[in-house]
């Protein structure tokens, strides 16, 4: 078991004015849509644990309206929560006081915007120089430590411009730089990419993906898309109306979706593409095929099997024997599963 | 049923005790406090004497350099520039110039006095939407209430003079400044913010570096509107002895001579395009980094 840099516990967030004495009715079963109409409140997070690792991502997703943006925020406490507990390095985030906070959030956390929300007012340079500025630092121990992270993202030469002079990608670019200079341990990203258009926001997981093989930060990452959770993601917490519905690896989730929500959810994903033999293969089989890494996907697996006229795989980890895959179970794995398909939309 | 046709008032001789007794009450809190609150303002009289002064001692063609450097330096243009050294030659040459600097000395210190006093109000406004609920009528009456009701008091206080007309100036002037500094801080984008209190700003750190510069716009307007409302109550001003260009504007009403009145009267609004002008130009400036983008 690694490490646990962040332990969310039994975390409740209600809006509204009696927020503290909402939480009984909550416990007692009362649903989202009851609370509101009978007591005006509205339930954002339901007894929310999540347990994330060090230095791995940890993707957050959700439909919107889920909570997930709420929940983010609790992390840095940019929203102040009902009731709950959360532990950074052990250390209770929602109990810190006023100097304490500002100083987690100067030294260990730092956080990209959906939309940017980029210094309009400030050049390239002073935006990324900006957390250092918080953090005391002066100008010229600030400006190469920030070049260093512009250069990084591929901004270097727009250190004069100004946010507005610069496209949605290259924005984006900067607000990553901005949270990079900081030098903090954990990179809060709401919804990072999303307001990018897909070509430039495959791009930018590449950079986010690349910069992580370096950096090892503990990273938690909210999405509303399946395609990036499972690229980007080493665990994957599904939310529904404030609630954790589904928590594991993204082949767990894949295979073993916990609720039609998550079956709807994981329906239209490119299934040989994503699924990893590892996941498939039957530790006690046998198989007169080739063998292959465990983090091979079903696709190329697929395409050497038919290549080497074989009728299964041997999977590899680590150099070791781990079991094996024959064709049918491959083919299995990757068949749409069974159920009638709702629509995401019906569970709004 | 006299009851219902006639208003039931208060008896003529109470409200005639009434009114004397808050009048006999005022009369003896001036006697009393009147001199300690003269001294109060000795610094700002002395400040504005030795500015006018300043003015009227300095040759008339510095000032005239001076008007066209400070036009320029505000506006970046040259035609400004010049159109206000030209206002300021043919004001000299009409025989309106001492006048007009002591009317531009009361304006600017009576701007500054609003700009100092009112955006540390409008900042501290836009912290607790209390605070605004007890300032927003305040600032109501101070632009309602007709202009000679709160001059009495002051006049009774501190008699005619260059302070009485500074503080009737300030009264009618200030509003504005506050008003759009709370406007403006409060209009900053919230996204924006947050990602300040995200790096851990505190409230001080995260106003002078994000919010107070996104709001300057705002801030500038209510500036210029400050400046423009103290031009307009210059000749009000001249009621209680403050000299300058409303003076001959006061005498012209009393005496009919249109062409004193059209004079000054021009050479008020002079000033008042020149100030509002260069002030605006400058505003806009400040806001050099909405250029050549494309979501500005």
């Amino acid at each position: 078991m690694p490490d646990l840099k962040i332990q969310i516990k039994n975390l409740y967030k209600i809006f509204g004015r009696n927020d503290k004495k909402m939480i009984s009715h909550v416990e007692s079963g009362m649903s989202k849509a009851e609370l509101l109409e009978t007591h005006g409140h509205v339930l954002a997070l339901k007894d929310v644990n999540i347990d994330v690792p060090a230095k791995g991502v940890q993707v957050i997703m959700g439909l919107s309206g889920s909570g997930k943006s709420t929940l983010i925020r609790h992390i840095n406490r940019l929203i102040e929560p009902t009731s709950g507990e959360m532990l950074v390095d052990g250390n209770d985030v929602l109990s810190m006081s006023d100097s304490d906070l500002e100083h987690f959030r100067r030294f260990q956390a730092s956080m990209v915007f959906q939309n940017f929300a980029l210094f309009p007012h400030k050049t390239i340079l002073e935006n990324g120089m900006y957390g250092l500025k918080i953090q005391g630092e002066k100008d010229n121990q600030a400006k190469p430590k920030t070049q260093k992270w512009l250069d990084r993202v591929g901004l270097s030469g727009f250190e004069n411009h100004y946010p507005a002079q610069l496209s949605g990608g290259m924005q984006q670019r900067v607000g990553l730089a901005r949270a990079l200079s900081t030098d903090a341990d954990i990179l809060l990203m709401d919804e990072a990419f999303s307001a990018l258009d897909p070509l430039i926001r495959t791009d930018m997981q590449d950079v986010l993906l690349d910069l992580q093989k370096e950096l090892h930060k503990t990273v938690i990452f909210i999405t509303h898309d399946l395609d990036e959770a499972l690229r980007i993601g080493d665990n994957i917490t599904i939310l529904r109306d404030g609630e954790v519905i589904q928590q594991g690896n993204p082949q767990e989730i894949i295979l073993n979706p916990a609720d039609e929500y998550v079956s709807d959810f994981i329906q239209d994903i490119n299934r040989p593409r994503v699924l990893q033999i590892g996941s498939i293969a039957d530790p006690k089989g046998k198989s007169e095929g080739p063998s292959m890494d465990a983090e091979t996907v079903v696709e190329d697996a697929l395409q050497k099997i038919i290549l080497s006229k074989a009728n299964g795989i041997n999977v590899v980890k680590d150099g070791k024997n781990i079991g094996a895959a024959s064709l049918e179970q491959l083919i299995h794995a990757i068949a749409r599963p069974t159920g009638e398909k709702k629509g995401i939309e019906s569970y709004r | 049923m006299s009851f219902f046709t006639k208003f039931p008032a208060m008896g003529r001789t109470d409200l005639r005790d009434f009114k004397k007794g808050i009048d006999g009450k005022f009369k003896e809190f001036s006697r009393e406090w009147g001199e300690g609150i003269e001294a109060f303002f000795d610094p700002l009289y002395y400040f504005l004497n030795w500015f006018e002064k300043l003015l009227n001692a300095t040759p008339w063609p510095i000032i005239i350099l001076i008007v066209g450097a400070l036009a320029y330096l505000g506006s970046r243009s040259w035609k400004l520039s010049v159109g206000a050294m030209v206002s300021f030659l043919l004001i000299g040459y009409l025989g309106m110039w001492k006048n007009t600097m002591s009317t531009v000395a009361l304006i600017s210190v009576s701007t500054l006095l609003c700009i100092v006093l009112g955006i540390p109000l409008g900042i501290w406004m836009s912290r607790s939407d209390r605070v605004q609920k007890i300032i927003t009528p305040i600032l109501d009456i101070m632009q309602t209430i007709p202009i000679f009701v709160y001059l009495l008091p002051v006049v009774m206080l501190l008699g005619i003079g260059k302070i009485p007309g500074l503080i009737a100036v300030c009264v009618y002037a200030m509003p504005p400044i506050i008003r759009l500094t709370n406007l403006g801080l409060r209009l900053v984008n919230k996204d924006v913010l947050e990602a300040a209190d995200s790096f851990g700003a505190n409230y001080r750190q995260r106003l002078f570096s994000v919010q107070f510069p996104l709001a300057l716009p705002n801030i500038f307007a209510g500036v210029n509107q400050t400046i423009m409302m103290a031009l307009a109550m210059v000749v009000i001003a001249s009621m209680i002895g403050v000299k300058g260009l409303g003076m001959p504007v006061l005498q012209s009403i009393q005496n009919q001579y249109l062409a004193l009145g059209l004079m000054n009267g021009l050479a008020i609004v002079a000033l008042a395009i020149i100030f509002d002008r260069v002030s605006q130009q400058y505003g806009k400036r400040l806001q050099r980094h909405r250029e050549g983008g494309h979501d500005a």
